[in-house]
This record gives C-alpha cells, sequence and structure tokens, in this order.
C-alpha cells in the first residue's frame, strides 16, 4: 500500500498494539502463519502489566484432581461471571487453556511441578479444583519472559516506548492502520496494516486507588471506540480485595489471592474471623459453616467445605466494605489479612516467596509475624470492545481485540486465573482471526491522512496554549471523583453527578498546557492519556447508572439484588465526533446460551 | 516529616546539571513516590521510566546515592540523612533525564541462542521440581539491567559491549544450559561472543541483583566450568563432535515446528 506519509512509516501485515500476554501470543500466532508483524509498545518489551499477576493460570488440566475437567471450568467461569458472560468465550477459554499452557513449556515455561513431574496446580477463588499452573507466585512474570523470548527468537519487529494515538481507516471503514509517537524524542510515526490486533490491557489509572501500572490507562478501549466498535460491560470493573492500604510505599500492591488458598484468614478490628457472616445461599451448600471445618479442607479437601474467604473476589470485597463501614476496619481504612498466626514462618516463606520478599524490603513487615492491612482496590475490567468469540474480530472489518482490553469472556466478575490463561487463548485467537481475514483479501486499501493528521494536531495542541491547566492536576482530580462516584458500591445520586462531572473533565481536558519539549516527556504523555481516560470513564459511569441492580464487579447500595431482566443484557456503548463526542449507550442481549451447555450450569445451581 | 533536597541529574545526551527539588517527606514513601510529587509539582516534564511500582517489572532503575537501584523499591527513610543524588544508570547512553537508551540488553537478547526441546509427548513433558528449581532461580530475573550498569567491564569500559554480553545475559544463557528439556549447545557462544572470560568474578552484580539471584555463584562459576571444559578437554571435544549435534542460531531453532 502506498501512502504519502510525512512521518516515519512501516508496513505491516498485521500490527499488534500492546505487548502483554495476548498481544506476544497473537504476535507469535501470526508470525506462525507466515505474516509479516509488528508490536508497537508504549513500554519497554518485557514490561507488561502481564508481570504483575502472581497466583497462575487456570486451565483443567486435571493434574492435581483429576475430577477436573472444561465443563467445570466452564461452569465455574460462568458462575464468577453472573451469567453475563459471552458464553461461547468461556466455553473457547475452558476447552483450550490446557494445551496453551502446556505449549509455553516448549517455549522455556518452567512452571511448579506435582510428585510425579506434571504442572502443579493450586486451588484459587471461585474455582471448584485446584486448577492454576504457577510459579511460586511471580506466574505473571513467566508467562510475560516466555512469549517475550518466543517472540525475540523469531525475529519479530518490536517497537519500543511508541505510544499510539489513534487508529486509521481506509476510505470505506476498514482499519488500516495506526499513528503514534516515539516517546525517546517525540516524533511522530504511522503504520499502515492489513489487520491491526488490539491488545493494550486496563483502565485502572483512572481510579485513585489502583494495582494498575501506569499504562493501564484504556488506550486500547478509547481507540477502538473512536474507530467504531462497541464497548459492553464497562460498568463491570473488579475490586481486589486484598490491595495493602498501608504503609503508603505499598499501597494498591495487591496480596495474591494465594495467600487465603494456603490458609490466610481475613479478621475485623476485633479478631473476629468474620467472612462467615457473608456467605451467600448462592455458595452455602459448598462453603464451611465452622472454622474447625474449613481449616479441615486445607489438608484435604474432602474432609470439609471450602473456607468462606476462598468465595469469589466480589463477595470477599463486598464484606471487607461492610466491615469497614460498620467500624470494624483497621487503623488505616481496611481489615487484616493474617497468615502469620495460621502457618509457620518456614512454610510461608517457602510458598509465598516474593510476597513475603516485597513486604518485607519495601515496608518492612514481616508477614510470618504480623497481619497484612488490606482493602479493596481497582484490578481489572471486565467490560471491553465486543468480540467474536471465535475471530477476536470487532464491529469493525480489520480490528481485533484480546486480553483485558477485549470484552465478554469474563461477564460481570472474573475469577482469579482465568485472566492468563485469557491472554494466551484470545490472544492465539486474534492472531489466526487477523490472518484468516487477511486470507480473506478483503483488506483496507487506503490510509486516511486525514486522520493522521487531525491526531497529530490534537496530540501538538497543549504545547501551543499558554495558562492552561496542569495535566497531572486534571489527573488527580478525576481520580479522585472516579473513586468516590463510580468505587466499589455505587448509587444513583454519585454516579449521575460522574457523568455530569465528565463533561466537566472534558472541557478541562480541553484547555490542558504541556511544559517542556516533545523528548520523554511524561507530562506530554499524560495529556495524550486523558482523552482515553475519559472516555473510558464515561462508559464505566453510563453502564453503571443504568445497570440498576447488583451483578458480580457492579455493586449498587440502591439496588442491592440482581434483576432477572438485566441478566439478558450487556450495555454497549458507541460514539460518534472523537472522543469527545456523544456516546450511545444501547441494551445488547447476552449470547443465548445452548442447552446441552446450559444443562452443565443446572447442575450446578 | 523532614524536608529534604533531591538532586536529580536533568538533561539528554548533550549534556546536563543537577537540579535541586525540596520535598517535605511523608511516612512510607519510596523515592519513585517522591519523584512523581516533583513531577506533578514543580516539573512536569522530569523524565523517569516506570511501570508496575510493585518491584516486578524492574523499569525504575536509577543510580541512588550513586549506587543502582529500584526506585520503587527504595524508601526515602533508609537513606542516609542529607541530600538524596539521583543520576541515570552510567552504562547506557541517556536519553532525557533519569531515562537511559538500555537497547544494548535487547540486541544482545536477539542473539542468545533459543531453548531447542524435543517434541512434547501426549500430554505434557515430565519434569521434576528438583530438576527445573536451578532455572527457575535465572527466570525470576526482572530485567531492571542493575547488574548490567555495576559490571565494570562495560561500565568503564565502553567497547567492551562489542564483546561482552554482561551478567543478565550470563543468567540467561545458564537458564538454558541447566534447562530440563534443552538440547542445544551454546559453551563456545558464551566464551566467542559472550565473552565470558572478561567477568573476574567481583560479585558486583550478585550485591545488586533485587531478586538476590545468586548470579555468580550458581550461574557465572558454573558456566565458566562449562566452558573450560568443553574448550580445553579434548576427549570432551572429540565427544562433543561426535555425539553432539552442531549448535543451532536461534533463528533455526525457532523455526523448529510447534506441535
Amino acid at each position: 500500500m502506498t501512502t504519502n506519509s510525512p512521518y516515519e512509516h512501516h508496513e505491516y501485515d498485521v500490527l499488534i498494539i500492546g505487548a502483554g500476554g495476548a498481544g506476544l501470543r497473537a504476535a507469535i500466532e501470526a508470525k506462525q502463519r507466515g505474516l509479516k508483524v509488528g508490536i508497537v509498545t508504549k513500554s519497554l518489551l518485557g514490561k507488561a502489566h502481564t508481570v504483575m499477576a502472581e497466583g497462575g493460570m487456570a486451565a483443567a488440566m486435571g493434574n492435581v484432581y483429576s475430577e477436573d475437567n472444561w465443563m467445570v471450568h466452564f461452569r465455574d467461569t460462568m458462575r464468577g461471571g453472573k451469567y453475563l458472560n459471552n458464553y461461547r468465550m468461556a466455553e473457547l477459554h475452558a476447552k483450550e487453556a490446557p494445551d496453551r499452557v502446556r505449549e509455553l513449556e516448549q517455549w522455556g515455561a518452567l512452571f511448579d511441578r506435582t510428585k510425579d513431574g506434571k504442572i502443579l496446580q493450586r486451588d484459587f477463588g471461585g474455582h471448584r479444583y485446584a486448577r492454576l499452573a504457577h510459579v511460586g507466585d511471580r506466574t505473571g512474570l513467566e508467562l510475560i519472559r516466555t512469549l517475550q523470548q518466543k517472540v525475540v527468537s523469531m525475529g519479530t519487529d518490536v517497537f519500543m516506548e511508541c505510544k499510539v494515538l489513534q487508529l486509521v481507516h481506509d476510505s470505506s471503514g476498514r482499519v488500516a492502520g495506526c499513528v503514534a509517537y516515539w516517546r525517546a524524542n517525540g516524533e511522530f510515526v504511522t503504520f499502515s496494516a492489513k489487520a491491526v490486533i488490539m491488545a493494550t490491557g486496563g483502565v485502572g489509572k483512572s481510579w485513585k486507588f489502583t494495582s494498575n501500572s501506569w499504562e493501564g490507562t484504556g488506550d486500547g478501549h478509547a481507540m477502538a471506540l473512536w474507530a467504531g466498535a462497541k464497548l459492553i460491560d464497562m460498568e463491570c470493573v473488579q475490586f481486589h480485595p486484598t490491595g495493602m492500604v498501608w504503609p503508603l510505599s505499598v499501597r494498591g500492591l495487591l496480596v495474591t489471592e494465594g495467600v487465603r488458598g494456603d490458609g490466610g484468614v481475613l479478621r475485623n478490628s476485633e479478631g473476629k474471623r468474620f467472612m462467615f457472616d457473608y456467605v451467600a445461599d448462592m455458595f452455602r451448600a459448598e462453603t464451611a459453616d465452622s472454622e474447625a471445618e474449613a481449616d479441615r479442607w486445607y489438608d484435604d479437601h474432602t474432609a470439609g467445605r471450602r473456607p468462606p474467604e476462598l468465595l469469589p473476589r466480589d463477595e470477599v470485597a463486598r464484606a471487607i466494605n461492610a466491615e469497614v463501614k460498620a467500624g470494624r476496619g483497621s487503623p488505616h481504612g481496611g481489615v487484616f489479612l493474617d497468615i502469620a498466626t495460621r502457618r509457620s514462618a518456614e512454610v510461608i516463606r517457602r510458598r509465598l516467596p516474593s510476597m513475603y520478599h516485597q513486604f518485607m524490603e519495601l515496608a518492612g513487615v514481616d508477614i510470618t509475624r504480623e497481619a497484612m492491612e488490606i482493602g479493596p482496590t481497582l484490578h481489572y475490567i471486565m467490560g471491553g470492545v465486543q468480540v467474536d468469540a471465535e475471530t477476536a474480530g470487532t464491529a469493525v472489518p480489520g480490528l481485533f481485540a484480546a486480553g483485558e482490553v477485549a470484552g465478554g469472556m469474563h461477564g460481570a466478575n472474573r475469577l482469579g486465573g482465568n485472566s492468563l490463561s485469557d491472554l494466551i487463548v484470545f490472544g492465539k485467537r486474534a492472531g489466526a482471526g487477523a490472518a484468516d481475514y487477511i486470507a480473506g483479501g478483503d483488506v483496507a486499501n487506503g490510509f486516511d491522512q486525514g486522520e493522521v493528521e487531525s491526531a497529530v494536531r490534537e496530540a501538538l495542541a497543549p504545547f501551543t496554549r499558554e495558562n492552561g491547566e496542569n495535566p497531572y492536576d486534571i489527573h488527580r482530580d478525576l481520580q479522585e471523583m472516579m473513586q468516590a462516584n463510580v468505587g466499589i458500591i455505587r448509587t444513583a445520586s454519585e454516579v449521575e453527578e460522574a457523568i455530569t462531572k465528565l463533561e466537566e473533565f472534558t472541557e478541562r481536558v480541553q484547555n490542558i498546557s504541556v511544559k517542556g519539549g516533545r523528548a520523554y516527556n511524561p507530562g506530554w504523555n499524560l495529556a495524550t492519556d486523558l482523552p482515553s481516560m475519559l472516555t473510558v470513564s464515561k462508559t464505566t459511569a453510563r453502564g453503571a447508572n443504568l445497570r440498576k441492580e447488583s451483578r458480580g464487579g457492579h455493586t449498587r447500595e440502591d439496588f442491592p439484588g440482581t434483576d432477572v431482566n438485566l441478566a439478558k443484557v450487556n450495555f454497549s456503548h458507541s460514539i460518534t465526533g472523537g472522543w469527545a463526542g456523544e456516546i450511545t449507550t444501547v441494551e445488547s442481549p447476552v449470547l443465548e446460551i445452548p442447552a446441552e451447555l446450559k444443562s452443565l450450569l443446572e447442575e450446578a445451581k | 516529616m523532614t524536608d529534604v533536597t533531591m538532586k536529580v541529574w536533568r538533561g539528554d545526551a548533550s549534556g546536563g546539571a543537577f537540579e535541586n527539588y525540596s520535598v517535605t517527606q511523608q511516612e512510607g514513601e519510596v523515592v519513585l513516590d517522591v519523584i512523581h510529587r516533583i513531577q506533578a509539582t514543580e516539573a512536569p516534564d522530569l523524565a523517569c521510566r516506570w511501570n508496575c511500582k510493585a518491584g516486578k517489572c524492574g523499569s525504575c532503575a536509577v543510580e541512588v546515592n550513586g549506587k543502582p537501584r529500584l526506585m520503587c523499591m527504595t524508601r526515602m527513610d533508609t537513606l542516609p540523612e542529607g541530600p538524596v543524588t539521583l543520576t541515570p544508570m552510567k552504562t547506557f547512553p541517556i536519553i532525557r533525564d533519569l531515562v537511559t537508551d538500555v537497547s544494548f540488553n535487547y540486541a544482545m537478547a536477539e542473539k542468545v541462542p533459543a531453548l531447542l526441546p524435543p517434541p512434547m509427548p501426549e500430554g505434557g513433558y515430565v519434569m521434576f521440581q528438583e530438576d527445573v528449581e536451578r532455572s527457575q532461580e535465572f527466570r525470576k530475573c526482572i530485567e531492571c539491567f542493575m547488574c548490567q550498569d555495576v559490571c565494570h567491564v562495560i561500565r568503564d569500559h565502553e567497547d567492551n559491549k562489542q564483546h561482552y554480553a554482561g551478567p543478565r545475559f550470563f543468567i540467561r544463557t545458564a537458564e538454558l544450559e541447566m534447562h530440563p528439556l534443552d538440547t542445544n549447545d551454546r559453551r563456545e557462544f558464551v566464551r566467542e561472543e559472550m565473552g565470558l572470560g572478561y567477568c573476574n568474578i567481583t560479585k558486583c552484580c550478585t550485591e545488586v541483583c533485587p531478586e538476590h539471584i545468586k548470579i555468580t555463584d550458581n550461574a557465572i562459576i558454573p558456566l565458566k566450568e562449562r566452558v573450560v571444559d568443553a574448550h580445553y578437554d579434548p576427549v570432551a571435544w572429540l565427544g562433543r563432535k561426535i555425539r553432539r549435534k552442531t549448535k543451532m542460531s536461534s533463528t533455526e531453532a525457532a523455526v523448529q515446528p510447534a506441535p
């Protein structure tokens, strides 16, 4: 394809935006299909948020409990997602995850082993059987390094510290590439591609308390929406129940659910193990009703029912919130997570080595001796770009999405461990989907230079304004507002106020001034992030307003129950007129589950 | 809480100077918290690299009072009283302020011959915990490149970068050499192209490793022993010629079909 781009220009068959687990897995697939693949990442290779995942990746391999199979995993995933999931994604995920995990070993991954030399699997909240392949508590690092090294060995082009600003179309609306800028020198660069895969991760940086790295600004969500794709389930945001609230140096750091899987319990300021008071009816049959029964379960899963500390994340988060609101919280607004009195120091150090190391070094907290102070922290967004389960294709021809940026797989709430497996299952599918799309031959045949120019103009505008606002001030105010108004527990008046305030933020962002030059300027970079953050926040606030029920990661104080009618819809957002334009939200029916799969869910109820 | 002076190096490849920022230290802060506060107030264009702020990604390595440290893992209250000096890593070229060009490491990573496993049997590979543990230690590496920064072979001698890979790639090679599934042989590679012989075991790399990987004892010394055995023992050399396949390049290894 010829372009008359005045900027540095590159051409690929498949261009992947984002170099986390999903992007790298997609690259491997597209490369194996013989395509020319480029990866653009706004950080260095190997630094993506995937490295933060600790617990493991869920796959029904049955190495520890031979009773496990894809049907149980499917059931657990749908149940965790409160049936809002794209069932087909959940089905494919459960079926394909074991092969995706095993193939990582061909590329160098070294998981912890069972006694007979298979991949060891650990227990996690919401999973009926021990199912998470893991490496101590650094499984995300293992995944990213394995995929990174495979991608490098295949000779793939990686554009590091290169931030994509906007997608570019051809004249008939197919995706044709994107425009980006190099962080090192601030120069613009354009990429044309027959297919683009969005693999940009999450949105956490719009909230005050989050485990997400600076990268989680929702770029991919926003760019896909601006380009014509739909976002669904944006109100479904997961707050990890156990993020550190104190000391400051570790605020926002997550304490892996593995701590609870290995015997850690939650206590309030009175020392009470309070989770027994918060077991919802739907989980009562399989949850222990006494401490003695729960404690038997850790050593032998047939000797007692599961401890309530291992209920799904949203149940645990709500319980913690209720304890804090009732005045039984810890001094800094959380509750206590205690493994110190439950397991020997030696066991803790062996089972949770990096957790132990992290708190010791960073905060001077010895988790073998004292309880941790923890509370709900924004961790993950279930909502995202609406995709076709088989191909990861979006509503825009030539645009694909995989990983956290895609919506549907996790429904209203994601189970721990299902994220890493999501990345490799749908990363591969996106790579294959893009390859099939290209093989179909009907790909972009132009590159709209006008879109490039308007993105460049917008990006440079903050340099030309005098006496505008500091982007850091807007970011801080946005985080405070979203935390207060669209946080873990929501109510009509607060969410409506958020919707109004987000329009004020839009005006403020249009009046940003940036100091300094274009080379590696973090203030400018933040200025280019804010339109994405606002777009994402608006869809989350709108979804939160419309979903007048509590379901999974979305909790309404004024509508505490579930609504059977709302179980049948995803709220779907589209936009016209650029990032500051008009958002339209409609009800989109949840995919009908075929009878044979429905029976798997019925059995479990 | 007390006021502290942060002396931050500002500039680019054409030169620069220290700039002082006076900040009020807050309880439980790390160096990166303070840098973020300076960015949000006085110096929004102050360049630093960071991602996770949790010690897991290895992005925010700089030199704190002359020693390589992760900013996100360095508590302010552990530093000696007086001004805190922040400079970019010395071994790598400057991009801007505290950000360096670490592409040397990515170029080196491309050269390492890849893992070459046998075909996967039905149901997956069988490996035992004691066999995977040796390589698992090296796979804890977060690629902060502080071991590279502190290694005087390249820190003080720019031209050595032509023929010396540095500690990060010695543990990477050791990891592959000790990997239970690997059938590749990198001993000549590590001697000839990675310059293992230049390392004289001062253990500076081990001292700065935030993951506490025993780089020198567990990777470099065993690698040196293997290389010596391979290179100077004529019986081993002959045996290798007869029994082992010729070493594959990383590109050749990569195109091995995945089942």
